[in-house]
């Protein structure tokens, strides 16, 4: 199929939107009635036809979009962008795992040839057709991490696999839910992770670090991660809290149902060839309250999750103040029905609502 | 009193031991305030004929009890800022076998460590032992700016003005805790600054 890219924005007046196709196939991260963390991870081998995990990176509708408010935001705040000088050759075996996916998953949209180290890129959607020597810096614009993900949605951690541990040694990093690799650059696992609560106490870090540590070439995993963000607000980062923080507070019952956006990570990992390093790419989707309300399924599951949350969580996702708000509207699409199990959004088979 | 019990918290935050002698090619010992008191206590002659103490008083008067130990070479300095030329040329001229010994407030210890291993000294070489102020390192998030010796939480950042608040997350790499802005939901609303751990 052939993508139809939004021309919307994610900041100011904020027309990001999401087309019915985009609804129906938005990564719902509750596959029950309730949450807590787990390591909940599975392989990475695609997905039903259509969806966000049936490609190793997936372009959806947003993608041109994504890619000049990334611009935008490294005009700002070049440190964004940051690689530690051991890690080249991971910006390497980056580029060329998403030049390879992408030209072999979306041919109609990305090409690569390839003659030795003589290769040739094109994106059509961002109307780049570039010849570079794969491995030689000085023909590329940038380094090759940042050339790569600047046309690559989602925020890209590159670790450092050394010490039985894994290294945030480079990153690509304008759509995080308010963390910095700024500071972060250079910790460990344990260190990156310290500041979320309740997990490292069921040992969660400890098992899912063993988990990435043998991930394989060949082999990627994923799991998906979720939190809240007010307005379709890509750069929720702490450097531009004091900027955007504000607009947590602008909620009502009137313009919850637009303003409320569930935010999905599509986290997946995949291991390097040449530096053994393990890329982790965190794609970042965004769905308004009003549009997954559209879901009889998925509306009926979010009240009863957000509802039984610990205060704990939902003071870390950062909308504890806000959760009343969120629930007075909920609880308007829950009927008290039984959901099917899995994420799916089931439309055939599950009821519209009964109220 | 000069040694302050830590409250447990997150993994980034940094812990600190006792310092015990070692065997060692060469011995390096960096303080600043208090952090003489815990040279002193680890200090024998034999250690001190290839010691070299970098002090930063602060204030406090340890210098001659630290001069009277006889180390190979001491230095007091009026900051760890203008000390660091001369760590950076002691790191960089030695040899296999440093042991390095860091004692004081947070900001000295981590700043000293990040230099230590941007030197290739291996972090199993490296001592550290807290002492007197637990005044913390602070990078505000927003605008990169440190400010040092930071007591309070909430506190006003020296470079921004921004009223932010102390987090635990700490990054080596800066030898800094992440400071945020306190009042970005409700302008104006800051609570009256406490001790960090009060």
């Amino acid at each position: 199929m052939t993508i139809q890219f939004n021309d919307e924005t994610f900041r100011d007046d904020y027309s990001f939107h999401n087309s019915e196709w985009a609804i129906k196939r938005f990564p719902f991260p509750f596959h029950e009635d309730s949450y807590m963390y787990s390591v909940n991870m599975e392989q990475h081998r695609g997905g039903p036809d259509g969806s966000v995990f049936e490609k190793r990176f997936d372009v959806d509708e947003h993608y041109v979009s994504e890619m000049k408010d990334r611009a935008l935001v490294l005009a700002d705040d070049p440190l964004r962008c940051q690689s530690l000088p051991h890690m080249t050759l991971a910006g390497w075996d980056l580029l060329e795992l998403i030049m390879v996916s992408k030209s072999e998953d979306y041919p109609d949209l990305f090409e690569l040839h390839r003659d030795g180290n003589a290769w040739r890129w094109i994106n059509k959607p961002l109307g780049i057709d570039h010849s570079f020597t794969f491995l030689d810096e000085a023909t590329l614009p940038y380094g090759p991490m940042e050339y790569i993900t600047r046309q690559a949605q989602g925020d890209f951690a590159v670790l450092d696999q050394r010490d039985d541990n894994l290294w945030m040694d480079a990153g690509m990093v304008t759509t995080q839910a308010d963390w910095s690799l700024d500071f972060d650059i250079g910790m460990n696992f344990f260190e990156w992770h310290a500041p979320v609560p309740l997990a490292h106490e069921k040992g969660i870090f400890v098992r899912a670090l063993k988990f990435l540590l043998n991930i394989q070439q060949g082999s990627p995993a994923r799991r998906l991660n979720w939190t809240m963000t007010v307005n379709p607000l890509l750069d929720t980062s702490p450097e531009n809290y004091h900027k955007w923080g504000i607009q947590k507070t602008t909620l009502t019952p009137e313009n919850i149902g637009a303003k409320q956006h569930l935010r999905v990570e599509l986290q997946t990992f995949f291991r390097l060839p040449r530096s053994n390093a393990l890329v982790f790419p965190i794609r970042c989707y965004l769905c308004s309250f009003q549009d997954l309300m559209t879901v009889p399924k998925w509306g009926r599951r979010l009240h009863r999750v957000i509802r039984d949350l610990p205060d704990e969580l939902a003071t870390y996702k950062g909308f504890i103040d806000n959760r009343p708000l969120m629930l007075d509207y909920l609880s308007k699409f829950d009927d008290g029905l039984p959901t099917s199990p899995g994420i799916w959004p089931d439309l055939d088979v599950e009821p519209a609502l009964q109220k | 009193m000069s040694k302050f019990t830590f409250p447990k918290s997150i993994t980034s935050r940094p812990v600190y031991g006792t310092l015990e002698p070692r065997e060692g090619s060469a011995h390096l010992m960096i303080a600043d305030a208090e952090g003489a008191e815990a040279i002193l206590d680890v200090a024998t002659p034999e250690m001190m004929a290839k010691a070299h103490i970098i002090y930063i008083p602060k204030g406090e008067d340890f210098e001659d009890r630290l001069r009277a130990l006889k180390p190979a070479s001491f230095y007091a300095g009026p900051s760890y800022a203008a000390a660091q030329p001369r760590l950076h040329k002691f790191l960089a001229d030695a040899k296999m076998g440093l042991q390095v010994y860091l004692a004081g407030t947070e900001g000295l210890i981590g700043q000293a460590q990040s230099a230590a291993m941007a030197a290739g000294i291996p972090h199993t070489a490296i001592q550290t032992e807290h002492r007197g102020s637990v005044a913390r390192r602070m990078q505000c998030v927003h605008c990169k700016g440190i400010t040092e010796d930071v007591e309070t939480d909430p506190f006003v950042c020296s470079h921004c003005g921004l009223n932010l608040f102390v987090r635990d997350h700490y990054s080596r790499r800066l030898a800094a805790y992440q400071a945020v802005c306190i009042d970005a939901e409700d302008p104006g609303n800051v609570p009256e600054p406490k001790g960090i751990y009060e």
